[in-house]
């Protein structure tokens, strides 16, 4: 093996030692960062500037050069609300809706996927029997397309889905859950938790096995209470791995949609429409396209996640530094 | 004899090489609501034998690519030559003028008033698409429930109130889930919106929602009181397309108000499992007994760089016999006055089939000359996507109807100003 690769590191050495000579070795840095430089320059760097123009610019025409200059009209769209409380008082109804819902869903989502995925990481961290295969169970879904995970639970709890052939069977009588506006946000929120517990679980449960035996067994010989134990030695020395799954899911939460768009349409009428499906509607799926709309939102929406993975590289750097 | 061999090999590459770089090749992209694209595929190719010169390459796609993907690749400038689509006036400024390469006279005998739904409207007289199947929206009714019932089925002339109370009525005596309902769609409920008074236009001719508020009101409260299957308008959200159809194959409703590219559909899985028949579209308090014409057609697009092939492609399916073959094939209502004229017996049709098909094509002479306007009207597909979402809020409560006509009057405003 070595024989194969001796020569050909040779090969590789001649104009990497002549590239080193010409640009200095501090330069040369630049050169092995440029091919991600460029693919991260064209594909998110590129797409963001030219949000920028779509944002700032009019009509339905997909090119720019046939896009008149509109300054901040999109935003002032957006942004026209007597009351930002009330949807109805806002000119852009339906994007005040898509934010309500979005912050009550991510509110929702993020409280009970990270206290789940707590309890169930402390339960899988026990010498419980068939651990590893309760381990794959909790894990299971995150495999899952999230277009399959919708249309199951779209099967399960339609009007003649499998939940209403139980209670049904039962004598209890079956719901039209999804024609609920209440029953239909509750539902998208258990099923995103359902779908995505087990990659928080996963985190979890690393963070657990982190903690050193000796602090237990410590805790042990003091005769600390289960409770106390859990509160004093394991929420503390969890805390910066949960806050890393708490920056996560509400990135995540904020950027959901196509399971809820499959699931649920965004309805009924717009009880489940959060603002990722807002954008893709105005920009997309409606007629005329409303481009400028669209960009102007999703640059909002970039600005909240930018917010949010500014804290995560925080946290990220603040556990890194101990 | 080897050198022989080799000579004629070359000669052969060559002959084949010039041969291909002569070929014009023409792509078609094209959706099927049953088997319009394996029809157009076969027909196609007896139009390639005759025609050495152009080769045509049918990419069959989904709806949706039509309606979201084909918009966005023809202002790149990357679209197909020729398309099968549904929104006819939307896409006109992409459109090839055939009127150069065709007969003028034959196509304007042949497809009438449908070449309007093509045009940009003004003195716009261009011949952009053939018409390639007529559909007209219509109720289909399961007779067997209403015999089970005892009740009669309302007769000519009836109302939407007459069919919404006889259809109570026999949901009630036979427990169906559902006594009537209508797809989740703004071309769908035009038709009922014209007969209770709808505009659609105002004076100038552009598109208003004035008179929409009486049907309005009567769909919610229908929706509300149970007479229409809450499911097809409240489950979803946004504009998106909701039918009923497995809900009436299913037995589960009375009254099913869809269209007849349905028949098809109904024909192949209800079977014998119940009688059914097309009534077409009830009557309303303003009077007329309207459905909503439409369909899809053929439109060839003008950054082609083979404008004579795409034309003579288009024209070759408009001739009439190979029209009336893929009609009868397909199982279409047929916009060809002269194949129309001179009746279509439909392959494979069981006698229901026929029948219903033959009632479909009956209430095409009851269609408001308003509803003709509006399948023409170029932003047609703004204020389709309008009526659902705003109509949709009203049904789940969100909004009350008149704020629910005022967001609709508003949005259109708004679209408008955008569009080009």
């Amino acid at each position: 093996m070595l024989s194969i690769i001796s020569p050909l590191m040779r090969l590789i050495e001649i104009p990497m030692l002549a590239l080193q000579r010409l640009l200095g070795i501090n330069r040369l840095a630049w050169v092995f960062l440029l091919p991600n430089l460029v693919l991260f320059g064209l594909f998110a760097f590129l797409p963001v500037i030219l949000n920028f123009f779509y944002a700032t610019s009019g009509s339905d025409n997909v090119m720019l050069a046939d896009r008149p200059y509109v300054g901040a009209r999109n935003f002032v769209t957006l942004m026209d609300c007597s009351s930002y409380l009330d949807p109805n008082t806002c000119r852009e109804d339906k994007f005040w809706r898509a934010v309500w819902n979005t912050s009550w869903f991510v509110t929702l989502q993020v409280g009970f996927m990270v206290g789940f995925s707590l309890l169930t990481a402390i339960i899988l961290n026990r010498d419980i029997r068939a651990r590893g295969f309760f381990r794959s169970v909790f894990f299971f879904p995150v495999l899952l397309s999230p277009v399959v995970v919708a249309l199951i639970w779209k099967w399960i709890l339609q009007r003649e889905g499998v939940m209403n052939a139980f209670l049904d069977w039962t004598g209890i009588g079956g719901y039209n859950w999804l024609v609920d506006a209440q029953w239909a946000f509750t539902w998208s929120v258990f099923i995103s938790v359902w779908a995505h517990m087990g990659f928080y679980t996963l985190i979890l449960l690393a963070g657990l096995q982190a903690i050193p035996r000796d602090v237990y067994e410590a805790a042990t010989m003091d005769r600390a209470s289960p409770w106390r134990t859990f509160r004093r030695i394991t929420l503390p020395l969890l805390s910066p791995t949960m806050l890393v799954v708490l920056v996560l899911a509400l990135i995540k939460g904020v950027q959901t949609f196509d399971e809820i768009y499959a699931f649920t349409g965004g309805g009924p009428g717009t009880a489940t429409t959060f603002i990722i499906q807002y954008i893709y509607e105005e920009g997309f799926a409606g007629a005329p396209r409303l481009f400028g709309l669209a960009a102007a939102a999703s640059l909002m929406v970039a600005i909240v996640l930018l917010i949010l993975t500014l804290i995560q590289l925080w946290v990220n750097r603040r556990n890194a530094d101990g | 004899m080897k050198m022989t061999t080799m000579s004629t090999t070359a000669i052969a590459a060559l002959v084949a090489g010039a041969g291909m770089a002569s070929a014009q090749e023409v792509r078609f992209m094209c959706y099927s609501d049953g088997n319009e694209c394996e029809v157009y595929e076969d027909v196609l190719g007896r139009f390639e034998a005759e025609n050495p010169g152009i080769d045509v390459v049918i990419d069959v796609v989904p709806y949706q690519s039509i309606l979201e993907n084909l918009p966005v690749q023809l202002a790149a400038g990357t679209g197909p030559d020729i398309a099968k689509v549904t929104d006819l006036g939307g896409l006109n400024e992409y459109y090839l003028d055939l009127a150069p390469y065709v007969d003028r006279e034959y196509w304007e005998e042949s497809f009438g008033d449908t070449l309007d739904w093509y045009r940009a409207g003004g003195d716009d007289d261009g011949i952009y698409g053939m018409h390639s199947q007529l559909t007209i929206t219509g109720a289909f009714v399961n007779a067997t429930l209403f015999e089970q019932a005892g009740v009669e089925m309302p007769g000519e002339g009836a109302t939407w109130d007459d069919w919404a109370a006889a259809s109570r009525e026999v949901a009630e005596a036979t427990e169906a889930s559902f006594p009537m309902a209508i797809d989740r769609s703004g071309h769908r409920v035009a038709g009922p919106a014209i007969s209770y008074g709808a505009l659609y236009f105002d004076d100038e001719g552009n598109g208003s929602f004035e008179g929409f508020q009486p049907f309005a009101e009567a769909f919610v409260a229908w929706n509300e009181d149970g007479t229409m299957a809450r499911d097809v308008w409240a489950s979803q959200g946004g504009s998106t397309y909701q039918d009923a159809a497995q809900e009436f194959i299913n037995g589960d409703l009375v009254f099913y108000y869809s269209g007849s590219w349905q028949v098809g559909r109904m024909d192949e899985q209800v079977g014998d499992f119940f009688d059914w028949q097309v009534i077409g579209s009830p009557c309303g308090p303003a009077g007329p007994c309207s459905g909503m014409p439409g369909g899809a057609g053929v439109v060839g697009f003008e950054q082609t760089e083979n404008p004579e092939a795409v034309a003579a492609v288009i024209d070759y399916l408009a001739q009439e016999d190979v029209y009336a073959e893929v009609t009868a094939r397909t199982r279409n209502l047929p916009a060809h006055l002269g194949v129309a004229a001179a009746g279509v017996e439909f392959e494979n049709a069981s006698p229901a089939a026929q029948d219903a098909l033959n009632a479909f094509a009956a209430s095409l002479p009851d269609v408001s000359p308003i509803a003709f306007a509006y399948q023409g009207y170029a932003s047609n597909r703004a204020m389709f996507g309008i009526t659902v979402e705003r109509l949709s809020q009203a049904i789940v409560g969100e909004l009350t109807v008149a704020e629910a006509m005022e967001r609709a009057e508003d949005d259109l405003e708004a679209a408008m100003a955008e569009a080009n």
